[in-house]
């Protein structure tokens, strides 16, 4: 696996299956009653937000958490040139603080990779404007494989404002390696002009895609857009590609919704979509938590820094051999915490 | 092979001090000895055996110029020296120095100043600031509107008759959109014989635009810039110039549908010419792959197949001279995240080498049409075919030939080195051609006879 993990698009078949399987061993930790694991100790992760996100900040804090690296929340809200310090000069701050891994949420796109170029340790793309989320469609693939048993071959279909999001594309590049069909549905001012050199297909109409659906994935839709006229107004895109109750009935039995969050409900998804029970949103929250544990592990864990003194004991670098004897079964690691 | 012998006597004023350039060829041609006295060419004839017949008088400095290949001073049709008011980017003084170092020895000093360059003040300042550095001539490009904003002429006719005598007018970093505003000033400077020098990029189209519009900005995730936000203002343009019988000039053309629109325009007589920059020649929107904003210009790069249809029209004339657009950023305005970095690359140092890489080598140009894209055309595009200012004969694009100011260049075709913004005389590093193999190096420029540059090193 890569040092970083910035776009999906990097990541290989075996990459993306890795995390998938770690993050399996480590949900059935959450299950135990100390869901915690000394792997990271004595690391540090910094989520550095420079856009509120209460969420993934969240989930990546307990992530970190539960391997028990120390972690720095830095919030910094606005661009980072308009409100003062460059991201080149805060990143040199993380760097001097010895950051082990930098968690990143920014409004523009790309800003991973510029911080990538300026730290050492590992980046973690968050959300970068309209570019990526990889940890995202990570976890949505985790949800999509735990509630359906696969990913070769699924048929999902991902709703909305693809052109601004950063969800959509990761989940194309991810799916992609994954084995699954993607089908992007959107008013075609939502799409990108150069989508069909995409690996997926296209459609502008929502109901005749959910009878040949697995998963359908409903994406935040924007209010602003409207006055950008991506579309007339919130009735006319509701009832064009929200899905409702009734729209819901055309998916196949064994289909699952899924979103993002946060939603707009009664507008991309109906208040009785979101909750009914094919719905996997809360579910997807919980598995974030596993995904980005896996990706911290992977990322961190086979690393450490030159002059930092092995340690032994019990803070002892898991290996993923023991992490699955660990998670498995074996209190005897977690006790000593 | 092309160090000045015979001393260097101070006494003497450069205006009186003669130079016999030896073996050098003339448009890439056959050698021949060129001799220069005080700011004019006065001999020019083959290399013979011994070569010996304008060797005359002891008085003159001989530079071995063998396998050099001589062009007229290359002209610059669009530069940013950012003086006034970003001195920390460039200034008049090391802007000139880096277009003395990449052959020119005339530039346009583009009006996107702070304060802009629309007032006759401004700009008899810019044109000041240059003769006082001496590198080569600043002929500075007087805003269309009132500080670029778009909405009220400029006072064209007061900078037409300065000292600095205006002649292209240009709100270069932005677009004149405004349909009737565009037609007033085409219609107006028809007075002074003035050209407007259009920015093409439709504004509504292109908010928050970052990189070309297309595969890559889609996969990025970046606000395309598509190629019709260029394409529509410059074919409103040509329409506009040819219902008020009037001189275009379409700033860095950069896309394959904007060659068709000049390409056709030109067709019908209308008097429409073009610029294409070094970058949009040679350089693709694959490069903001991992968002280094030295890749982020405006226009952007765009595709290989823009680039073969620039390459094309430069090569067929349809796209009449290059002009670099060379635009200094400090280091600050670059080391950032994408979208929030300065638009603009500096090009005056490395234009010949780019030109030689993307049209001499690949067989698009040979070294005389060299001469006609990048010192010819542009100066009678700028009006600088017939400039005299008070006794001093200004002109430029003028052949090898006696009679003409002795404005040249001696290039070495021969090395190929990597580019290194450390060594550029600019006072910004913001190269996209950082690290790039390219061919060729300006040993020797002359400034109506005097070298600005020497063994490839700014004289002094």
């Amino acid at each position: 696996m890569n040092r970083h993990l910035i776009s999906a698009a990097d990541l290989s078949l075996d990459d993306a299956v890795a995390i998938l399987d770690t993050a399996e061993e480590l949900a059935r930790l959450a299950e135990r009653p100390i869901p915690k694991l000394p792997t990271l100790r004595g690391r540090t992760v910094v989520n550095l937000f420079y856009e509120d996100s209460t969420r993934t900040r969240i989930s990546f804090e307990a992530a970190a958490k539960r391997l028990s690296a120390d972690v720095i929340n830095f919030s910094a809200k606005g661009s980072s040139v308009a409100k003062g310090e460059s991201l080149k000069d805060t990143a040199l701050t993380l760097q001097a603080m010895g950051a082990d891994a930098v968690v990143i949420r920014h409004g523009a796109s790309g800003a991973p990779h510029r911080l990538a170029r300026w730290v050492r340790g590992s980046v973690v793309n968050a959300g970068d404007g309209t570019h990526e989320h990889p940890t995202q469609a990570l976890l949505d693939a985790f949800t999509m494989r735990r509630r359906l048993g696969r990913l070769e071959g699924l048929r999902v279909s991902i709703v909305g404002d693809i052109l601004h999001s950063r969800v959509a594309r990761s989940n194309v590049w991810l799916l992609r390696t994954l084995g699954a069909q993607v089908t992007l549905v959107a008013p075609p001012t939502l799409l990108p002009i150069a989508v069909d050199g995409w690996p997926c297909s296209v459609s502008y109409d929502l109901s005749s895609v959910l009878p040949g659906s697995d998963v359908v994935m409903m994406l935040r839709v924007q209010h602003e857009r409207m006055s950008d006229a991506y579309f007339p107004s919130v009735r006319e895109y509701r009832r064009r590609y929200g899905l409702d109750g009734d729209r819901m009935a055309l998916l196949p039995d064994h289909a699952i919704v899924m979103h993002p969050g946060p939603m707009n409900r009664g507008m991309e998804i109906a208040a009785d979509v979101a909750d009914s029970p094919r719905s996997t949103i809360v579910e997807q929250v919980t598995n974030g938590v596993s995904v980005r544990m896996a990706v911290l592990y992977l990322l961190l864990s086979g690393s450490r820094a030159p002059d930092e003194p092995a340690v032994a004991g019990d803070t002892e670098l898991v290996t993923a051999a023991e992490l699955t004897a660990t998670a498995a079964g074996s209190q005897v690691r977690v006790e000593v915490l | 092979m092309s160090a000045a012998s015979g001393s260097h006597r101070s006494a003497e004023t450069p205006a009186k001090r003669r130079w016999l350039i030896r073996g050098a060829r003339p448009l890439g041609g056959p050698p021949a000895d060129i001799l220069i006295d005080g700011t004019v060419i006065t001999g020019v004839a083959a290399s013979g055996r011994d070569g010996r017949q304008l060797a005359a008088g002891a008085d003159v400095t001989v530079l071995d110029a063998s396998d050099l290949i001589a062009l007229p001073g290359l002209v610059d049709l669009h530069t940013h020296l950012r003086e006034p008011g970003r001195e920390d980017a460039e200034t008049v003084a090391s802007g000139t120095a880096a277009a003395a170092l990449g052959g020119f020895t005339a530039v346009h000093a583009m009006a996107n100043t702070e304060p802009a360059a629309d007032t006759a003040g401004v700009v008899e300042q810019v044109w000041r600031l240059g003769r006082q550095a001496g590198y080569c001539d600043v002929w500075p490009v007087g805003a269309v509107t009132a500080g670029l904003h778009g909405s009220q002429l400029a006072e064209l006719g007061a900078m037409a008759d300065s000292a600095a005598r205006v002649r292209v007018f240009s709100d270069d970093g932005q677009c004149v959109s405004d349909a009737t505003l565009m037609r007033r000033a085409l219609e107006y400077v028809k007075a002074f014989d003035g050209v407007i020098a259009q920015h093409a990029q439709e504004p509504r189209l292109t908010q928050g635009a970052q990189v070309n519009e297309g595969e890559m900005s889609a996969r990025l995730g970046l606000a395309g810039w598509p190629a019709v936000a260029e394409e529509a203002i410059i074919a409103r343009d040509c329409l506009l110039a040819a219902h008020v019988g009037s001189a275009l000039h379409i700033c860095h053309v950069s896309t394959a549908g904007s060659v068709e629109i000049i390409s056709w325009a030109k067709s019908k007589g209308w008097r429409v010419t073009a610029e294409v920059t070094p970058h949009h020649l040679l350089l693709t929107d694959e490069l903001a792959a991992n968002y280094d904003p030295v890749f982020k210009v405006n226009p952007p790069l765009r595709t290989a197949a823009d680039v073969a249809a620039l390459r094309a029209g430069l090569a067929d004339g349809t796209i009449d001279c290059v002009a670099t657009d060379h635009a200094p950023h400090p280091a600050e305005s670059k080391e950032t995240e994408w979208s929030e970095a300065a638009f603009g690359m500096t090009g005056l140092e490395t234009a010949l080498r780019v030109v030689h890489e993307a049209m001499v080598s690949t067989g698009l140009l040979d070294w005389s049409s060299v001469a006609d894209r990048m010192s010819v055309r542009p100066a009678e595009i700028g009006r600088l075919s017939d400039r005299a200012a008070g006794q001093h004969d200004m002109r430029h694009g003028c052949p090898i030939a006696p009679g003409s100011p002795a404005n040249l260049v001696l290039y070495d075709a021969e090395p190929i080195r990597h580019v290194d913004p450390a060594e550029h005389a600019s006072r910004s590093r913001n190269s996209p051609f950082a690290g790039l193999k390219l061919p060729g190096q300006v040993i020797a420029t002359f400034l109506r006879g005097t070298p600005t540059v020497l063994d490839g090193r700014l004289a002094s």
